[in-house]
């Protein structure tokens, strides 16, 4: 057995191990750290799980039923195997802390809709083996109790390490789920009412019509019981009117801004959309008494919400579990290979798959994997943030919060507080949520809130402001203020990229990002307020976890535009400082409390940090910001994967990996295949004729592995070619697939095959024989030999891969080693250089004259990518060749 | 730093770039005007190359028989202008320069089959002048830069100055027309047409006006003439279809020497060996001449034919040197030369001294590449070698092979490169890919030294 006593015994460090220490250690920040599992069974944790894999959950608490679960991602019943859904829907549904406000507040004469925030809990079942990260959420639905309906959506994992190291991209990426569907179920509230304010203004005036009636019928009915009960039946209608009247005057000043994106315009023509069918409703006549019953139907979660955003949620999430896929150390590992790709910058366009769309994720930092610190030199590391297992208490003031006195941090801080309470817990302390799950873990079942966090007063005051910035345009939710296109410039560099991201990538999807112009605003309002307020207005230790709707309380409060700041904010704090209810230690950020083994250092690169790394922090800051109440991301990648694969498509990895199982049968198969591999890699264009369309399309896929720098879409690869080709073509092109015809096309083709021999080589699939020059380097002899041990394709593309890049490697440093290709001194000619350039090519790296082609033409390409970057000058590509001769093999 | 090349004129020794860079040459391929657009058919093919040197910017002009004209930049293979204007195919191109106090411009004159002539700027791409509604349309121009006069040769030869204005005409009788056009001392000009050179004499008058007259009419040609170059400032040369070559003393215009390129030796070998009747006068037809100065090269039918100025005697030929006709050649030095052909293919060659006797002539070192014919018929003139005591070698050096229709003219860049234009509508630009690679790592560290860094 794997986890048998002796093999952990023979891991473990003895004398032997610490003789020898490796005089190579690798970087610290490439080193997977090891987990103090020594007193766990590694593989324990899965084993009583009832389910296989990780899924995502969505349940609600029904007022009618209680609770139950809705959908599972994926929608497969396989995946939950013999897991009881029902009962940990109760579970997770049991412990929603949001702070729901609703009905009738006292003072109020209409009911006021909850802005409440959502709340984050990551919850135990040890019975069950399932752990959960949990998201609730609360919807709008003019016909529930309360207007509210709770849902949650969870991440269920039978790893809890898992959720908790990935807690601030689960809650990056649940927020923004979670985002879009309260965008969608905004609107589809709104228009519910406004559907339902035509119905009671109809309504009414039937009424007073027939009321009308009466009277012209005389004093005597005036007073006769249907009279009565008509007259209160129309003063109910009139009252129904302004309640809803002021339910869509709340849902409306919602924080909804104008969208920047594209999206917007589908947004607009939606809205004209829904004005039509607004106009084209009849209102219908309501009934004074309407049917309370209990069996009504309670609308779905796809019409509670719009169903592009509801498609645009399970998209989401879709691609939240995709790529939550697999354990922790497969993630730490993926994240790794991703930042050491992005080292290579210069020399990854060779034979990477292209990153250039993740790097774009990246800066937008909407991918969760990205916590590798290296990665992010643009983010002002503030304090590396540790992942320490067992909570250390920091009795660090909010106020001397290094995110606080950050600039850069700013937006977070304002975003949170824009958002509120919920918002704010991504920076809420972990250190009680792991004490919490861990204990929960001992327990049978426990479970926390992580929710609840301190906020500190700037938070607070940022709520103020928020609100302020709320006041000028009440119907935000409608219209696009100008003024937030001024404001948006100020917004930071990354929150640009995001958006302008979504844009190019969300295709059709409806998910508007206006985080950006939300956190922009709010900073500009931000900075004026910071003039107004004092000092010693700053310090006031408030922990202000404003629920949204006391905020949208004050707001109505404070409706008119030009309240005076300072009015407004002494009108504010008091109300504010009523609803504080918070546990004083969340205060710290949660990357703050996590650490890899080693403590929290100063120093910005040391060790890695993992999910809460320098990027971790980055992540959660911008998590705060893309997180925000007002933001609905759509996920960008799924968009890729799902595309059709084909010529023109992006190539993605799978992809490859396939391929790399045709390479290796190509390998297997042809003693020729090193041949065949060098012309591809010195630049030399293969063709592959064939009369079976399939299989040249087959071989061409597998060595388009070995083409440099392919391009993005696989420019320079022709799967297929059915005429003959012209200088042109193989000026384009570096592996072209051609089909064999047997008509005057055919010897017209064979007619420019020979005439352009010096340019290209031929690889006859029918016939298998190759035409090329011979190549008797040593260099490509490892991942050409056909009695290679290799028996699965994915293992030989790795095989391939660390080849060839090793092969990069060597590129570049013969690259960008001046003395190779320049003169030293004004003296050296030529052929002095020449020289240099061989003897280090041949002494000094080994190569053969067929080897050292390869690397000239790899060479070559990365000076023409290093010169222009995007590819795209005027002047056309280049290609090369020599008078060699061309010698016949046969298999 | 301004000077103008056409056609074949001043080839001096380039070799020294060309010739190392057999072994490796770098060839890059400039499109023409877009794949994308091919539906609506660059029918064209193209006929002539003129290159600028203007502002250090090696700069090369095309034109086609779509009627465009299109400027190009040597050194990235860019497309610089389009000067559209003509309805048909340009018959005649050059370039003209006007010296300013302070700057120098160069300027384009294209002639056409519309009968129309242009003068563009190619900097700009505006067409600058124009005069339509001509008799004919003009088959040869030819600029006078000393006598700020330009002259254009069709059915008539006419005397332009500067302006655009014309000065003087004169009719001519015979049926084709003028076809070439050179400039003799002492303000002479003489002008091909069929079987005759006319010489005219141009004079200046007071006002500055010119005017032309006929002086003279050599009638030694048996056949038309297809080429007619200055060899150097005492001698001038003409070829015709029939295959005779020559030499004319360029002061009294006196026939100096004559020489009919018969194949006769071959000949006799072909029929004997392969097939019986004459060979066909375009097998023997001059189709371009070049010169040094010490050696005319002619391009004959298919095959090349190197002559020396000094001992007017044959130096060295290949009969075969292409599979189909040749129809631009370039002398490089005096041992090295160019042709291109309908075939397709651009050759280089050098003319080598004999090998011992009891070595054979081989071609081997090239022999997998589509030789064809050649391969087969490359013995008769080592044959002939045997018997002339003085006569070298045309030995192959290299080939550039691209095109795929007729390679109508080449023009040598020296180091910037070749251009080779082509009836397959591509303009091809070869380089030296030794020095390419040199340029791109100087470029390649220049950019990392102005980024400080990767």
């Amino acid at each position: 057995m794997i986890g048998s006593p002796d093999v952990v015994a023979f891991a473990k460090e003895d004398e032997y191990g610490q003789t020898s220490p490796d005089p190579w250690p690798l970087p610290e920040e490439f080193s997977v750290p090891l987990y103090p599992l020594a007193d766990s069974n590694p593989w324990a944790k899965t084993s009583y799980a009832k389910f296989t894999k990780d899924f995502i959950l969505i349940s609600e608490f029904s007022e009618q039923v209680g609770p139950q679960p809705l959908l599972t991602i994926p929608d497969d019943p396989k995946v939950c195997g013999t897991f009881d859904l029902n009962y940990f829907s109760l579970r997770i549904m049991s412990v929603d802390y949001q702070a729901s406000f609703v009905g009738h507040p006292p003072g109020t004469g209409y009911p006021r809709l909850s802005f409440v925030e959502d709340s984050r809990v990551v919850l135990g079942d040890s019975k069950e083996g399932a752990f959960a990260y949990v998201h609730h959420l609360t919807l709008y639905d003019l016909e529930a109790r309360g207007f509210v309906r709770p849902f949650c959506m969870a991440y269920v994992a039978a790893d809890e390490k898992k959720i908790m190291l990935q807690f601030q991209e689960l809650s990056l990426r649940f927020s923004q789920a979670s985002e879009c569907l309260k965008a969608g179920n905004r609107r589809a509230f709104a228009k519910e009412l406004q559907r339902k304010l035509r119905d009671l203004e109809y309504t009414h005036s039937v009424l007073q019509r027939e009321e009308g009636l009466q009277r012209e019928a005389g004093p005597q009915s005036m007073y006769s019981a249907h009279a009565v009960e008509k007259a209160n039946e129309l003063a109910n209608v009139e009252k129904s009117i302004f309640e809803h009247r002021d339910l869509l005057k709340q849902i409306s000043s919602y924080h909804h801004r104008p969208r920047r994106d594209p999206h917007a315009a589908t947004y607009d023509d939606e809205e004209e959309e829904g004005v039509k069918r607004k106009l084209s409703y009849t209102p219908q006549l309501i009934k004074a008494k309407s049917a309370k019953c209990f069996d009504k139907r309670l609308k779905t979660l796809q019409e509670l919400c719009d169903k592009t955003f509801y498609e645009a949620t399970v998209e989401l999430l879709k691609e939240t579990e995709r790529s939550f896929r697999g354990d922790l150390c497969y993630l730490y590992t993926r994240r790794l290979d991703k930042a050491l790709q992005r080292k290579q910058r210069v020399t990854a366009f060779l034979f990477e798959e292209d990153l250039s769309d993740d790097d774009e994720d990246e800066l937008g930092t909407l991918r969760p994997f990205c916590a590798v610190n290296h990665a992010v030199d643009n983010y002002v590391l503030l304090n590396p943030p540790p992942i320490v297992l067992t909570p250390e208490p920091h009795e660090l003031d909010a106020l001397e919060r290094p995110e606080h006195l950050d600039p850069a941090s700013e937006t977070s801080v304002t975003q949170e507080s824009e958002l509120g309470l919920g918002e704010s817990h991504l920076e809420s302390s972990p250190s009680d949520q792991t004490l919490e799950t861990q204990e929960s873990s001992e327990e049978t079942k426990g479970s926390f809130s992580s929710d609840k966090s301190g906020v500190g007063l700037a938070e607070m005051q940022q709520s103020l402001v928020s609100m302020k910035s709320e006041a000028p345009d009440p119907d935000s939710d409608l219209t696009p203020d100008p003024n937030h296109n001024l404001e948006r410039e100020s917004s930071s560099e990354e929150m640009e990229t995001t958006a302008g991201e979504d844009e190019g990538e969300n295709g059709g999807h409806q998910t508007p990002v206006s985080l950006l112009e939300v956190v922009s605003e709010l900073e500009a309002n931000r900075e004026e307020e910071c003039e107004g307020v004092s000092a010693s207005e700053l310090l006031v230790p408030i922990d202000t976890a404003c629920c949204m709707a006391q905020e949208g309380f004050l707001y109505e409060a404070s409706a008119p535009e030009a309240v005076p700041r300072l009015c407004q904010n002494s009108h504010l704090q008091p109300s504010q400082t009523l609803v504080v209810n918070q546990e004083p230690q969340a205060l710290l950020p949660l990357q703050d409390d996590y650490t890899v083994g080693s403590p929290c250092s100063e120093s910005p690169v040391t060790g890695l940090e993992l999910p809460s790394g320098l990027l971790g922090d980055a992540v959660s800051r911008t998590s705060a910001e893309d997180g925000s109440d007002c933001t609905m991301s759509a996920s960008t990648g799924s968009d890729q994967t799902a595309s059709p694969l084909g010529y023109g498509a992006v190539v993605t990895l799978r992809q490859r990996k396939k391929a790399g199982q045709g390479a290796l049968r190509f390998v297997r198969q042809y003693p020729f295949a090193i041949q065949a591999l060098w012309c591809l890699l010195s630049g030399r264009t293969l063709v592959v004729l064939g009369a079976d369309e399939g299989r040249v399309r087959r071989l061409v896929a597998a060595l388009a592995l070995f083409v440099p720098a392919p391009g993005k879409c696989g420019e320079r690869v022709q799967a297929w070619l059915s005429c003959p080709f012209t200088l042109t073509d193989l000026q384009r092109w570096k592996l072209i697939g051609l089909q064999r015809v047997a008509s005057p096309l055919g010897s017209s083709m064979l007619y420019s095959l020979s005439r352009y021999s010096r340019y290209i080589s031929i690889l006859d699939a029918d016939q298998k024989t190759l035409r090329c020059p011979p190549y008797r380097g040593q260099l490509l002899a490892n991942i050409a030999d056909h009695r290679t041990y290799i028996r699965r394709g994915s293992t030989y593309f790795l095989h391939l891969q660390s080849t060839l890049c090793h092969l990069a490697a060597k590129t570049f440093l013969f690259t960008f080693t001046h003395h190779l290709h320049l003169p030293v001194s004004a003296t050296e000619g030529p052929e002095v250089v020449e020289s240099r350039r061989r003897c280090f090519l041949q002494e000094q790296l080994g190569l053969g004259e067929e080897d050292s082609q390869i690397l000239l033409y790899l060479s070559q390409l990365i000076t023409q990518q290093y010169l222009q970057p995007n590819g795209s000058s005027a002047a056309a590509p280049s290609f090369s060749f020599n008078y060699t001769t061309s010698i016949l093999y046969k298999i | 730093m301004l000077r103008w090349i056409l056609g074949g004129r001043e080839a001096q020794s380039s070799a020294e770039e060309m010739i190392p860079c057999m072994n490796r040459l770098y060839l890059q391929l400039t499109s023409r005007p877009a794949k994308a657009e091919s539906c609506q058919s660059y029918n064209s093919q193209l006929r002539e190359i003129t290159l600028t040197f203007l502002l250090m910017l090696p700069r090369c002009a095309s034109a086609g028989d779509d009627g465009l004209v299109l400027v190009w930049n040597v050194e990235t293979g860019e497309r610089l202008q389009e000067l559209r204007g003509h309805s048909q195919q340009i018959t005649a191109i050059t370039t003209i320069t006007c010296k300013n106090e302070v700057t120098v411009n160069t300027s384009l004159i294209t002639a056409s089959s519309d009968r129309s002539l242009s003068l563009w700027d190619p900097d700009t791409g505006n067409r600058v002048q124009t005069i339509s509604d001509l008799h004919s349309s003009v088959k040869c121009l030819l600029v006078l830069e000393r006598l700020c006069v330009w002259l254009s040769g069709g059915e008539e030869l006419c005397v332009w100055n500067r302006d655009f204005q014309l000065q003087c005409q004169r009719p001519n009788h015979s049926d084709t027309g003028i076809t070439a056009l050179i400039e003799l001392p002492k303000n002479y000009i003489a002008a091909a047409m069929d079987k005759k050179i006319m010489i005219y004499s141009l004079t200046v008058s007071a006002d500055s006006s010119v005017s032309a007259a006929e002086i003279r009419c050599l009638s030694d040609h048996q056949d038309q003439i297809r080429a007619l170059i200055n060899v150097n400032d005492g001698l001038f040369a003409s070829g015709s279809h029939m295959g005779e070559l020559i030499l004319w003393n360029a002061t009294d215009w006196n026939l100096l020497a004559y020489e009919h390129i018969l194949w006769e030796e071959s000949q006799a070998y072909n029929q004997t060996e392969i097939r019986m009747g004459a060979p066909k006068p375009s097998e023997m037809s001059i189709q371009h001449l070049t010169t040094n100065g010490n050696l005319i090269l002619a391009a004959v039918g298919s095959g090349l034919y190197v002559y020396s100025v000094q001992t007017r005697s044959v130096v060295a030929y290949r009969k075969v040197a292409h599979d189909s006709n040749v129809l631009h050649t370039m002398l490089l030095s005096d041992s090295e030369l160019m042709s291109c052909s309908e075939d397709g293919s651009v050759r280089m060659w050098e003319i080598q001294d004999l090998p011992l006797p009891a070595e054979p002539a081989s071609s081997g070192f090239f022999g997998m590449w589509s030789f064809g014919r050649s391969n087969k018929q490359s013995g008769p003139p080592s044959k002939k070698v045997i018997d002339i005591p003085n006569i070298r070698m045309l030995e192959l050096t290299g080939d550039l092979i691209g095109h795929s229709g007729a390679v109508q003219m080449f023009v040598s860049f020296k180091e910037n490169g070749l251009v080779t234009c082509s009836a397959d509508h591509l303009l091809i630009l070869w380089k030296n890919g030794e020095r390419q690679s040199r340029l791109r790592s100087l470029a390649l560290f220049q950019k990392l030294e102005e980024r400080g860094g990767l």
